[in-house]
């Protein structure tokens, strides 16, 4: 494979990770959501992997497959489980304004862009086109979690942002250390199985996961 | 080996603790098993200061002068606390606040966040602290829904949600800083060792880390609770157990401050300027004075304890973003003694909430008659917080004073504004709680008086005298952030 289709691959992957990021700020369903979680995912270490393919990074294959089990096999999987438990799978949320949150991302696009352009021109690498649009899911993540009011919503978006780092550090560097990747994957393991117990507690306390009805704690006047 | 014994034991308790569960010597394991890691850090201290800094299993951990005093700090507080927690949490239980189930986990949590802590405090790896200080929040979010009541839950929601996206920032901070690094140090896990970061920081690209620096400087500072990043802090700390409320402010706080100063010197020795200097002296001073102000209003007394936190980290987040060795040498001492008084004052408020089975602060009245102690350790507490001499405090906050009086004048009025706001209104708040008849609800109970008395005595003793050894280790590290 020469670098220059390498580098194609690559910018192609990344757009499919940036529009399925912009497909979750518009999905109104949270079954949809966790489906293009789970893409968003697959796109993510298939990426990787050529990454490393190119770059003859053998420890980045480690990484794709860490994120294949852990984020498009795992994380939806976990999700789905609570969901049927939780008995929310039909759930429709209301979103407000999808037109103006599509714009806000544009935006945030564009943003990442001119942040990152100092960095794309240090960088030597066949990726760091791509460090822009890490940036960006990293930041539409940010933003579908303000905007939601669901807390599976909230999660999703958080793994989301989460995946958009992962995506940067592939882009700007091949990767972090491996022992840096580990403990991040375990960390966001345990942050799943928090999230599953927290789902249960809200649902007790407040019979619902709508994150709206927790404003008690507010500064008295 | 102090080493291992620092971070192994705290581990293999929780691991324990986790079996042991719910049985009546939990609590004693968790002293015993705090108190063995107090030993040891007292042993590491003794070793680094014997032979200078350290670099130990093949250079993932990194021991100085900055990060030892914490060490200790943090080994010290976490024992006084597993003291406290003991009875406290026995009456949580009797109170039917906790259950079976939660005291388990209460206990295996503690320690796992005390792990956590001292892997952030003691590893070399940039990514690694990242990691720990992520594993810090993890472990101590359930701790905070521990009581399972609304407001307990949405507390720790914000706080796992708030914290888990801030964080998530600093670790695209890090990102780009090992993109710098790579570039200098080649790839592999070397180029985030900070003590090699530390000694190529010239060479790193400047407008990197500057970029860098502004991402790690939102993810950290929500840890540290800076404003305009602190809308989860009064919450978390004062719906968990007030042990919990006890670690997360006078040592979790800390950490992150830890962290964000680790890598200010870094982006200080790329850039040459006073930029990432700038942006923390501008937090930090939003902090004091909003936090000031925030405490007139104040209801509950944890939540107004909480924000007397969020200010006192804005006050050394303020004097290590203005630099220099005086304002420097104040931060370190100032970190040191708030973390003693505020764990203090926790513990005093954690017992007269308990008498009036309230947190109210009009509920809680005549503690001097209803308990001598908790009054006066409360009342004592406040006057070593707010700045009174001849607590330790006073000395901290003085040196910072001074040091903005000689490089930033401009800035002092805001600063003494700060201060005086939030010295009138403890006062004010305090007065009735302590002084007055005993109400018909309060009920006595007896009271854990060692770790009070102890971590006052030590603020005290710091204001009069500082032991030759602190004082060397403060000298230290002021020359290790230069």
């Amino acid at each position: 494979m020469n670098l220059h289709i390498a580098a194609q691959i690559n910018s192609f992957l990344a757009a499919l990770v940036l529009l399925t990021a912009f497909g979750m700020l518009t999905q109104k369903r949270i079954y949809g959501l966790i489906h293009l979680f789970a893409w968003q995912g697959l796109f993510l270490s298939l990426n990787t992997a050529v990454v490393g393919f190119v770059a003859g990074k053998h420890h980045l294959y480690i990484s794709s497959v860490l994120t294949l089990s852990l984020k498009v096999v795992l994380l939806p999987y976990i999700l789905h489980v609570l969901i049927n438990r939780l008995r929310i799978r039909k759930e429709v949320e209301t979103v407000v304004n999808i037109p103006m949150t599509m714009m806000i991302g544009i935006a945030l696009v564009i943003f990442s862009y001119h942040l990152t352009a100092p960095i794309r021109e240090l960088s030597t690498l066949i990726t760091r086109s791509t460090l822009a649009i890490a940036l960006a899911t990293v930041m539409i993540g940010l933003l579908m979690m303000i905007t939601r009011r669901h807390a599976v919503t909230q999660i999703i978006g958080f793994l989301a942002l989460e995946n958009g780092l992962f995506f940067a550090a592939t882009s700007a560097t091949y990767g972090m250390p491996l022992v840096v990747e580990l403990g991040v994957a375990l960390d966001v393991l345990i942050a799943a199985f928090i999230f599953g117990i927290f789902f249960f507690h809200i649902h007790t306390a407040f019979d619902s996961l709508d994150v709206e009805q927790m404003a008690k704690l507010k500064e008295s006047d | 080996m102090m080493l291992l014994i620092l971070l192994g034991v705290p581990f293999c308790a929780a691991a324990v603790l986790a079996f042991v569960g719910d049985r009546k010597f939990a609590a004693e394991i968790n002293i015993l098993g705090s108190a063995t890691t107090f030993a040891a850090g007292v042993g590491l201290a003794v070793e680094v200061y014997m032979q200078g800094p350290m670099l130990a299993g093949g250079k993932f951990f990194f021991v100085d002068a900055f990060n030892v005093y914490l060490s200790v700090l943090t080994a010290f507080v976490s024992m006084t606390t597993a003291i406290f927690s003991r009875r406290y949490m026995r009456r949580e239980r009797e109170h039917g606040r906790v259950g079976h189930v939660g005291m388990r986990f209460y206990h295996a949590m503690f320690q796992l966040f005390i792990f956590a802590m001292f892997l952030c405090l003691l590893t070399n790896n940039v990514g690694v602290l990242w990691i720990a200080m992520e594993l810090a929040t993890l472990s101590t979010v359930l701790l905070v829904s521990l009581y399972r009541t609304p407001t307990a839950i949405e507390a720790a929601w914000k706080y796992f949600i708030l914290c888990g996206v801030g964080i998530a920032q600093a670790l695209f901070g890090t990102v780009l800083l090992y993109f710098a690094a790579e570039r200098v140090l080649g790839e592999g896990g070397e180029a985030l060792l900070w003590t090699n970061l530390s000694r190529v920081s010239g060479s790193l690209e400047p407008t990197v880390l500057s970029l860098a620096f502004v991402f790690l400087m939102v993810g950290y500072g929500t840890k540290v609770g800076l404003v305009p990043l602190h809308n989860w802090l009064p919450d978390a700390h004062s719906e968990g157990p007030t042990p919990i409320s006890a670690v997360l402010s006078g040592l979790l706080l800390n950490i992150a401050l830890y962290a964000l100063v680790r890598c200010k010197v870094l982006v200080d020795g790329s850039t040459h300027t006073h930029h990432a200097g700038n942006i923390m002296m501008g937090f930090g001073l939003l902090s004091i004075l909003v936090a000031a102000f925030s405490l007139l209003r104040q209801k509950d007394i944890k939540r107004m304890f909480s924000y007397s936190s969020i200010e006192h980290m804005g006050i050394a987040t303020f004097a290590f973003g203005l630099g220099g060795p005086i304002a420097t040498f104040g931060a370190l001492l100032h970190m040191l003694v708030h973390s003693l008084a505020k764990s203090a004052i926790f513990f005093t408020v954690g017992h007269a909430s308990q008498m009036h089975r309230s947190q109210d602060m009009s509920r809680i009245k005549g503690l001097f008659k209803g308990n001598p102690l908790v009054g006066w350790g409360l009342m004592f507490g406040v006057m070593a917080i707010v700045g009174m001499p001849p607590f330790g405090i006073f000395t901290s906050e003085f040196l910072i004073l001074t040091a903005t009086m000689k490089d930033a004048p401009y800035l002092t009025p805001f600063l003494l504004l700060g201060l005086g706001v939030a010295f009138a209104a403890l006062f004010r708040k305090v007065q009735p709680m302590v002084a007055g008849e005993v109400p018909s609800y309060q009920k006595p109970m007896k009271v854990a008086h060692l770790p009070v008395v102890l971590h006052l005595a030590l603020v005290l003793i710091i204001g009069f005298y500082m032991p030759d050894f602190l004082n060397a280790w403060f000298h230290t590290a002021v020359e290790l952030l230069k």
